[in-house]
């Protein structure tokens, strides 16, 4: 048994002696770097470490939060006597509780033992590396930042009916943005790589991909408005793809803030994208062994054949549905409790390559960003309208950059309107964490001038 | 109370800067908060946390080293200043004696938040609740929010500098959600400010009715126009377009790295003569208010147009030094976790002399822009995008009926260009900024402003 675990069992005898019925605790410890590089030189370089605990405790059928980053036995008593006096003030829900079944996923490969043999050097010269890859591209203006980050953390999670376990993972990131063109026609891009130590990083196609990105958008123009087959590209599919995992969630539907409530079982969506939830995938960046109150991690398919299967519970919303939890109850981190959420949502990939897609899509739109996802739909109703820029495409090819556009539609008419799914999945660190190809969906409003 | 004795932070200081270093800081910070919420009738997630800890921070030419550290602990302070010390190759520097620490002009607060019971909190709520769904029989749900947070920093660094602040900020929030057949539409408000329990003395309930009326009225909602149209931004929460669109541009570190618009522009007329715009974290009690900012630099207005001319960047140290001018108290940070940026404070077109009334009556086919749902800008270009959360159509210079979707697309020097009209009904509304992965609470405001032309993408075909 661990320290933390050790920390996290203190803490909920502590709830317990304060007069709870039930608690749990879950206690964090991670070390994290980040560098960001600048015209060739550090422009920050940090090394840091955090640790906290936060408890939640039941009084009957009342529950409290509370949280500290203190985690000596005093430190961690205070705090599992403010959740037990938080419950105080809440209602009854005869749902609440800790989940009636425990467990843990076998799960190998989170933590990389790789990440801790990479000296702080090597890592500016990999950030320095993504910074030149992006530079070296004829047309790129400026490399606004490069960034690497890692982390290497612990969590430990206890609970008053004897689960107790504890788990550790290695995360690394890096990116670009990427400037071309100047003044007003400037244009950016973006490249992203993750894994789970800086050896799964290629800086050469990180830096790239941001430069060609930025490329490709010179010269965009607003383009007239029209109706189109339009093809996402990753990004913006797993965008779009985050945003309708977080309304799966059983929490949004029983509270009437989805628009897929009602709709399990229905065809939601062209029998082409298939999507699950997958908490288990030794890739998959929040993939862990169990979830945020102690239930296995799972697959869990979400679309197929058109179909909506399932939402995501956690054991309060499955008991008040009369379901089984899928083991969905998530932890943003210490300083707030579990709710219903995805882990790492993956899209099947499909079999037309990039060309494929923009064949069938022959006269069209080719969508590689899209802003205020989040400010431009309607979680309810699901209806539509972001900004977005890309490209023509015509007879079947990449044409003119475009910009200064907007997308809409609602959300169940895009998926059912999928007519292809591309081949070539990638890890996106948007909208949560997902795994996407690009989609191609036959139509939708465009507009422009 | 002193989170940090001065004595320590000096030794402190002194380890920090053994290899060399153009400044070194220390900012400690200890918070605590409350948060309690109310949905489907329930009064539920109360939730109460502490924490504290330090930054350590060494600036070396154009490189910023960095960790940070959850304690207050001599023996953890001096660990993270060796470690930072460590990533430096230079000589050791003695850092400049610290001053007698000065503690902040700061905000009042009549009624300190943690000493109102919790149960009166969670009865606020259900009164809110009450008068959500008393707004009519349409009104389905209603989810309300409220948090209390206090945070108390100390900044001292090797110029010297020692500074402390006291802040603590109150909000409470509505989402109400109105059904009828198949149409499900929601309103959302807040209030919020640089304040204690007295923000909320005042008919708090007034938060969930408005929030039920804009949902009930959106109920009525047509199909968003699409084309270019004549705006109409209303005040409060319609200053968030000023925020985006040209506050993000006006940020020193954009400006610097060349990633603005608004590079090299200072004193170019980017707006008509009677457009004069401000930042300013002084403003007592609103929310983007703080008494210094997460430098130690006391906060204060900054013309950032001035009769439309570009007038100031904002700046924190780090900026400011490399332009050779004064931080312009801008340099804020979400937590000890994060380094100090350029950042908003409360951002606001001032007031000019028109009434909305006015502005809206001489437009003859437009649209009125009274809330949006949050939005979205490249600062490298000024393109911007924003839901439109609450709006309306104008047709024969009166407003008429809702709309719904409507999206604002465009560019902020266009947009600037095109301000054709500035009420004199300034008001500042809660936000919260994201940049470089950090959170603050930001005030947007502004009184109702014209925009002779924007692209509108509607979802009317």
């Amino acid at each position: 048994m661990s320290d933390l675990t050790g920390h996290a069992q203190r803490a909920v005898e502590a709830a317990l002696s304060a007069g709870a019925t039930d608690a749990e605790a879950w206690i964090e410890q991670a070390t994290r770097r980040q560098i960001r590089v600048y015209d060739g030189e550090v422009e920050s370089l940090s090394d840091a470490g955090g640790r906290g605990v936060g408890v939640r405790a039941f009084v009957g059928a009342r529950s409290g939060y509370a949280y500290g980053t203190e985690l000596s036995e005093a430190g961690v008593s205070d705090v599992a006597r403010a959740a037990r006096a938080a419950a105080e003030v809440a209602d009854e829900d005869e749902h609440a509780g800790l989940p009636d079944e425990f467990g843990t996923a076998r799960l190998d490969g989170l933590a990389s033992p790789e990440l801790a043999a990479w000296s702080t050097e090597r890592k500016v010269e990999l950030t320095l590396a993504v910074e030149r890859a992006a530079r070296a591209r004829e047309g790129v203006t400026q490399v606004e930042n490069a960034v690497y980050s890692d982390a290497e953390g612990s969590v430990a999670l206890a609970n008053s009916r004897g689960f107790a376990a504890d788990y550790a993972a290695t995360q690394t990131w890096a990116y670009a943005s990427a400037f071309a063109g100047e003044g007003s026609e400037l244009m950016t891009g973006l490249g992203v790589g993750l894994g789970r130590d800086p050896a799964a990083l290629d800086p050469e196609a990180i830096g790239r991909e941001a430069a060609d990105r930025a490329l490709a958008l010179v010269g965009a123009r607003q383009p007239q408005s029209r109706r189109c087959p339009v093809v996402l590209d990753a990004f913006v599919a797993a965008s779009f793809v985050g945003f309708i995992g977080a309304m799966l969630s059983a929490e949004s539907v029983q509270r009437g803030r989805s628009l897929f409530a009602d709709r399990e079982g229905d065809e939601v969506a062209d029998a082409t994208l298939v999507v699950a939830d997958n908490g288990t995938d030794p890739d998959g960046p929040a993939s862990a062994p169990f979830d945020g109150e102690g239930s296995r991690t799972r697959r869990i398919p979400l679309l197929e054949n058109g179909r909506l299967l399932t939402f995501l519970f956690d054991s309060r919303t499955a008991r008040k549905a009369g379901r089984a939890t899928t083991g969905s109850a998530r932890r943003g981190s210490y300083r707030s409790p579990p709710s219903v959420g995805t882990t790492n949502l993956v899209v099947e990939p499909g079999a037309e390559d990039f060309g494929g897609l923009a064949r069938l899509a022959g006269d069209g739109l080719y969508v590689t960003d899209v802003a205020g996802l989040h400010a431009g739909v309607n979680p309810v109703s699901g209806t539509f309208s972001v900004g977005a820029s890309g490209r023509l495409i015509v007879d079947g090819e990449l044409a003119a950059p475009v910009r200064e556009l907007t997308i809409a539609s609602d959300l169940v008419s895009m998926l059912k309107a999928v007519r292809a799914v591309g081949s070539e999945a990638r890890w996106v660190p948007f909208g949560g964490s997902v795994k996407a190809p690009p989609l191609l969906v036959g139509e939708m409003a465009v507009s422009g001038s | 109370m002193t989170l940090v004795e001065p004595a320590v932070a000096a030794r402190v200081l002194e380890r920090a800067l053994i290899h060399g270093g153009d400044l070194a800081e220390l900012y400690a910070e200890a918070r605590q908060g409350f948060s309690l919420s109310l949905d489907d009738r329930r009064v539920e997630r109360p939730q109460s946390g502490r924490e504290h800890g330090a930054c350590v921070r060494v600036v070396q030419g154009e490189s910023s080293y960095y960790g940070y550290v959850d304690g207050l602990d001599e023996a953890e302070l001096v660990r993270v200043a060796d470690s930072v010390a460590g990533a430096l190759r230079g000589q050791d520097r003695r850092p400049a004696a610290l001053t007698a620490a000065i503690a902040a002009k700061g905000h009042p607060v009549h009624s300190r938040p943690e000493d109102v019971g919790a149960a009166r909190k969670a009865d606020l709520l259900r009164a809110c609740d009450e008068r959500a769904r008393s707004a009519g029989p349409e009104v389905s749900q209603a989810r309300l929010g409220y948090a209390e947070s206090r945070r108390l920093i100390e900044v001292y660094n090797s110029d010297g500098r020692a500074a402390s602040d006291d802040r603590t900020r109150v909000r409470l929030g509505a989402q109400v959600i109105a059904r009828r057949d198949g149409r499900v539409e929601t309103g959302r408000e807040t209030r919020g400010g640089h304040a204690g329990w007295e923000l909320l003395d005042i008919d708090p309930e007034e938060v969930a009715d408005s929030a039920a009326r804009k949902a009930l009225t959106l109920l009525d909602a047509v199909d968003a126009p699409t084309g270019r149209l004549t705006v109409v931004v209303g005040n409060g929460f319609g200053g968030v377009l000023l925020h985006e669109a040209v506050g993000h541009g006006l940020e020193a570190d954009a400006v610097q790295k060349r990633a603005s618009v608004y590079a090299g522009k200072l004193g170019q007329l980017v707006a008509p003569g009677f457009v004069t715009a401000c930042d300013d974290g002084s403003r007592e009690g609103e929310w983007g208010s703080d008494g210094i900012d997460d430098e130690g630099t006391p906060t204060g207005p900054t013309t950032i147009i001035e009769d439309g001319r570009l007038s100031s960047y904002l700046y924190d140290l780090l900026c400011a030094r490399r332009d050779g001018v004064d931080s312009t108290g801008n340099g804020r940070r979400e937590s000890f976790r994060h380094l100090p940026v350029p950042r908003m404070t409360n951002t606001f077109f001032a007031p000019g002399e028109a009434t909305p009334e006015e502005l809206i009556a001489e437009v003859e086919r437009g649209l009125y822009a009274v809330s949006f749902g949050g939005g979205q800008v490249e600062p490298a270009t000024g393109d911007f995008v924003f839901g439109v959360s609450e709006g309306y159509l104008i047709e024969g210079g009166r407003v008429t009926a809702p709309v719904r979707g409507a999206t604002l697309v465009g560019n902020g020097l266009d947009a600037l260009r095109s301000i054709d009209g500035v009420a004199g009904d300034l008001e500042i509304a809660t936000g919260y900024c994201g940049k470089a992965g950090q959170s603050v609470a930001a005030g947007v405001g502004q009184p109702h402003v014209r925009i002779r032309e924007l692209t509108v993408g509607g979802t009317a075909a």
